[in-house]
């Protein structure tokens, strides 16, 4: 047999479904956001995991001017390596008839004949280049599909200076290749940089390396170390024009992809935590009234001999029930959300396939904080119930005090009509309950306040990038760097407004334990088309004494304005510089430094050289410089600015940054889910007063008035609380938010304040509109006659 | 069953105060009320509204604890026991029907007894509790469906189905006609006589004092007058 106490439970639950329903719904979006973020996080890390397992990702990239092939057994001797390979690499330059400029691309060997030993591909479409067949090659998926390319179509390639029609007869994913930018661009675009593959006998004769390799890989035996196996290889490769070797921590895209992964991390790290501890909040709040409302319920039972344990037990097996529906549904939702996102991030990193995995501990916080947050919201409740008599409990709470705090001032005896005073009387008469409604409803505000800033702040990351930094229309990378001359020739060409120099020597920077392989940027004395920016948007100049660093470099060397940097330049001579850190610029885009450029030239004791340089031109004779810049074999790449804006959004859009979107739905979500408990609630606990109301001959309008004055209050005066709450959370959410690639800064956008004003206005009308519904329809009789 | 000649004190209250509320505000609901009741016997408690007689009842009956003085139940001083030893009196000894009914409205007139008789030791049948208040018919019938009357008798039927040693009945016959009302307090009697409990009845209607084995007259929170009935009336023969 069901026992009574539990039979009035389910009754219960039934009779409060809605509110229940709303309840679960809150509390489950919280914890659907921990289980979602867990879940993509681990989905994603054991995916490239398992994507560099499978295919025979190199541990270690050792890049030489030329070996010969003797050479690789003696590296398959070092201790600590367990598998080698070795093959030809090199740039090219793609011409797509359809594009006036040509695309950068890297050029990879695969074996003459069977599959790498390292560094497999997985094929997407197509074959694999028959051996011997020159001219067939097989290009990196993306690039192809951003090209409209397929296999059996015809390209041209410019490799080592020749000119050559190629057949493409497969298109192929990497794990090498998952992130790929034009070298001394930042934001990856598949349509502007193409990685192809062809057999070694055709790759080493286009470039000279018949017998020869020029990138050994190598896989690390198990507890091999990887420092030593690069100690050793560039010792051993050092006749050979070793350009040193490195790991795969230091691998282009895999530093992007961990990078990618370990911002997503900390976002959910951060933000999730955030949702999850305003819904517990609520979840508190609303189940701390829904028991204050048993009061008498509660003393009944204990008049009946009911210890207050049985009775403690009853009630938390209630609001625990509560919980664990709501949490179970964000742990399903979560599962669901998790592996749509996941499949979403998969073409974004373009993973082959998904190896789904969940995070058990996401699901264990999320539990653990909806059963805490409900059974404490009852506890704290029932504590206070228990401390009273049977007797009193079963007293309706409080009726008479209504002289203190209901007192009414004159004016408000004068101007006010009877439901008006009622309104404010009990507003009055409940601080603390009124108190709980602003602070929830405040909350959920908050949280929308904080996902619309970000928004904004996404907004702004982009248009500082491109409005207030980067004030060019085309940026240009020569082959090799340049003499001054390279300068004036561009200025020369048609539309050419400005030219701005630049030299880029990749570098690695050091302050103690703390390094960072990047590059120094030398810059004009005050860059005027690529602007270095300081705290605010004030210009900041170049000075010959000492480097700039961008604010999240400076953030990783933990070094501040004064502290001297070691810098091993990784050109050249490859000096080894000591500079003063001199100024910290803000940029939102990588973590850039920054020096005047004849300093930086000086220092390589190359004087007066370029890399590339800034331009800004004419737009209409656009057409006739690209043609004009197409024909000079200095340049090895041209980017437009619009490009790059573009493909910044898109990263914005795709990358860790889409989940914002989720996020701002599920915000707008609890919003809704706070503002209808909290008018559920007013309600339930006013049924008898408001049945009251209606047999003395209000009318359902004037009743509706009195429950429905209250919630436009408390809304309104959790507004501006909200407001500022949701402001100062924003700071927390955004540095979730950052990468390694780009910033987000934390921008007060009016607009976001007046969206989320909207947003909470209309929960509020429709909370009140669904509530008003309801006590039309309540029954008068069945209201008065049983007493609760 | 109890000998009438040899009677045992159930309750022996003395100087029993009770007062709500502090200073200038404080309302002295119970101004030293002294009294002893037998064992068994039917009591009835008359008294003008405000005068104290629920306040009495429900620190009788362990739902509310006293200012000052001393209940003795059986021996025991119920003003020294902890919460746990109340809620064991209650839940051993004490049925209670309140002024205002009370009963669970999210459970059905059967599962309101049922609520009671789970945690008791030897109970009633729960249905037959019910048919003993007449409403063999509506067991599954929820509080709302119910007539203030018919909610009254569910109130009863839960109280007495646990076989109670003290039964406390706060206007049990308020809202009810004279049928109604006399089978009600034919059913008191019944619980009183067969099961041997001790029956403590608030009533406005002094005609009910006629079938009592003790009146007490209630006045300013004090006991004005006790009386003690020669011969008693059956609920059949009370002018309503
Ligand atoms: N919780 C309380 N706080 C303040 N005063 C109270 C409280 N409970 C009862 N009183 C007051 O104590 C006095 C006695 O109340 P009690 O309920 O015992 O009266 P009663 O004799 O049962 O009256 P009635 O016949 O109307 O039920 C009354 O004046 C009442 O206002
Ligand atoms: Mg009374």
């Amino acid at each position: 047999m069901v026992r009574p106490l539990d039979r009035k439970l389910l009754r219960d639950l039934v009779r409060m479904k809605g509110q229940a329903a709303a309840i679960s719904v809150v509390i489950g979006l919280g914890v659907m956001m921990q289980v979602m973020m867990g879940g993509l996080v681990n989905t994603l890390d054991e995916t490239r995991a398992t994507y560099y397992d499978r295919y025979r990702l190199a541990d270690v990239f050792a890049p030489v001017v030329r070996a010969p092939n003797h050479v690789l057994a003696r590296i398959a001797e070092i201790p600590g390596v367990a598998s080698v390979e070795a093959r030809v690499t090199g740039s090219a330059l793609v011409d797509l008839e359809e594009d006036a400029l040509p695309v950068r691309a890297r050029v990879v060997s695969i074996p003459d004949t069977g599959v790498p030993r390292l560094n497999d591909f997985y094929l997407v479409q197509g074959r694999v280049p028959s051996p011997g067949r020159g001219d067939e090659i097989m290009l990196l998926n993306g690039f192809a599909k951003a090209r409209d390319l397929v296999p059996g179509d015809r390209v041209d390639a410019t490799m080592n200076g020749s000119k050559r029609l190629f057949r493409v007869v497969g298109l192929v994913e990497s794990p090498e290749f998952l992130y790929t930018t034009a070298p001394g661009e930042l934001v990856p675009d598949d349509a502007r940089f193409a990685v192809i593959w062809m057999r070694r006998a055709a790759l080493s004769a286009a470039y000279d390396m018949n017998g020869a390799f020029n990138e050994a890989l190598v896989g690390l035996s198990r507890g091999g170390s990887a420092d030593g196996v690069k100690a050793a290889l560039d010792r051993l490769l050092d006749a050979y024009g070793a350009a040193g070797a490195y790991g795969l921590d230091m691998q282009m895209s895999n530093r992007f992809v961990s990078e990618e992964i370990k911002g997503l991390r900390v976002t959910s790290a951060v933000v999730p935590p955030i949702f999850l501890a305003v819904a517990a909040f609520l979840l508190y709040i609303v189940i701390s009234r829904m028991v204050q409302a048993e009061r008498e319920q509660i003393g009944l039972l204990k008049a009946f001999g009911y210890s207050s344990m049985e009775v403690g037990l009853h009630y938390l097996k209630f609001v625990v029930l509560i919980a664990i529906l709501g949490a179970f549904l964000g742990a399903v939702g979560g599962i669901a959300a998790g592996r749509a996102t996941a499949v979403f991030y998969q073409s974004y990193f373009k993973f082959p396939f998904l190896v789904f995995q969940l995070d058990k501990s996401s699901f264990v916080i999320g539990f653990l904080v909806s059963i805490l947050a409900a059974s404490g919201g009852s506890l704290f409740v029932l504590r206070g119930v228990f401390g009273l008599t049977p007797a009193v409990a079963m007293r309706p709470p409080a009726p008479a005090d209504y002289s203190g705090t209901g007192q009414m001032p004159g004016w408000a005896r004068r101007w006010l009509d009877q439901p008006s005073r009622m309104v404010l009387r009990r507003i009055l008469r409940h601080p603390g309950r009124m108190a709980g409604s602003v602070i929830g409803i405040g909350a959920g505000m908050a949280l929308s306040v904080t996902t619309l800033m970000m928004m904004a702040g996404f907004e702004r990351a982009v248009d500082l990038t491109f409005d207030e930094i980067d004030r060019s229309d085309m940026s240009l990378t020569f082959v090799t760097p340049l003499a001054p001359g390279a300068v004036h020739a561009l200025a020369r060409q048609p539309g050419v407004q400005h030219v701005e120099p630049v030299r880029v020597v990749p570098a690695i920077l050091r302050n103690g334990l703390n390094s960072y392989n990047g590059a120094v940027d030398g810059r004009v004395e005050w860059p005027r088309l690529n602007r270095v920016i300081g705290a605010g948007v004030q210009p900041i100049a170049m000075r010959r004494e000492g480097i700039v660093l961008a604010e999240p470099l400076a953030r990783i060397l933990e070094v501040k304005v004064g502290d001297s940097l070691t810098i091993e330049v990784r050109e050249g001579r490859r000096p080894v510089l000591e500079i003063p850190v001199i100024r910290i610029a803000r940029t939102l885009l990588g973590a850039p430094a920054f020096m005047e450029i004849e300093a930086l030239n000086r220092a390589l004791k190359e004087p007066g050289r370029v890399s590339g340089a800034y331009m800004s031109i004419d737009g209409n004779q656009r057409d006739r410089l690209i043609s004009a810049i197409k024909s000079m074999p200095s340049v090895a790449g041209v980017a437009q600015k619009e490009d790059a804006r573009r493909a910044l959004v898109e990263l914005m859009n795709t990358g860790p940054g889409a989940t914002r979107y989720i996020m701002t739905a599920v915000a707008a979500i609890i919003v809704f889910g706070i503002v209808y408990n909290a008018a559920r609630i007013a309600m339930a606990e006013r049924m008898r007063e408001l049945a009251s109301l209606r047999v003395m001959g209000f009318t359902r309008d004037e009743a509706g008035f009195v429950l429905l004055g209250e919630l436009a209050i408390v809304t309104l005066a959790a507004i501006p609380f909200g407001l500022v709450w949701g402001y100062y959370m924003t700071f927390a959410m955004v540095a979730g938010f950052s990468t390694d690639i780009y910033q987000i800064p934390v921008v007060f956008s009016p607009q976001a304040c007046g969206v989320a004003i909207i947003a909470v206005v209309v929960a509020a009308l429709v909370s009140g509109w669904l509530v008003k519904r309801d006590m039309d329809r309540l029954d008068l009789v069945a209201a008065l006659q049983t007493r609760e | 069953m109890d000998q009438k000649d040899k009677p045992i004190t159930a309750f022996s209250v003395r100087g029993l105060t009770k007062t709500y509320g502090e200073g200038a505000a404080a309302v002295h609901a119970l101004r030293g009320v002294d009294l002893d009741l037998p064992k068994g016997e039917f009591v009835v408690l008359l008294g003008p509204s405000g005068s104290g007689k629920s306040t009495l009842l429900n620190i009788l009956g362990g739902l509310d604890r006293a200012t000052s003085g001393t209940v003795r139940f059986e021996g025991q001083d119920l003003t020294k026991m902890s919460e746990a030893e109340l809620t064991l009196y209650r839940r051993d000894h004490i049925g209670f029907v309140f002024q205002s009914y009370n009963l669970m409205p999210s459970l059905t007139a059967l599962e309101n007894v049922e609520l009671v008789t789970e945690i008791a030791d030897d109970p009633l049948d729960p249905a037959e509790a019910l048919a003993l208040v007449g409403l063999k018919e509506r067991v599954q019938h929820f509080p709302a469906q119910l007539s203030g009357g018919e909610q009254q008798r569910v109130a009863i039927a839960r109280a007495v189905a646990k076989r109670p040693t003290v039964l406390f009945c706060d206007e049990p016959t308020g809202a009810l006609d004279s049928t109604t009302g006399r089978a009600v307090l034919q059913v008191l009697k019944d619980v009183n006589e067969t099961l041997g409990a001790t029956v403590l009845i608030v009533t406005h209607a002094a005609a009910t004092a006629q079938m009592a084995d003790r009146v007490l007259h209630f006045a300013d929170g004090a006991i004005r007058e006790e009386i003690v009935n020669a011969t008693k009336l059956t609920p059949a023969e009370i002018e309503w």
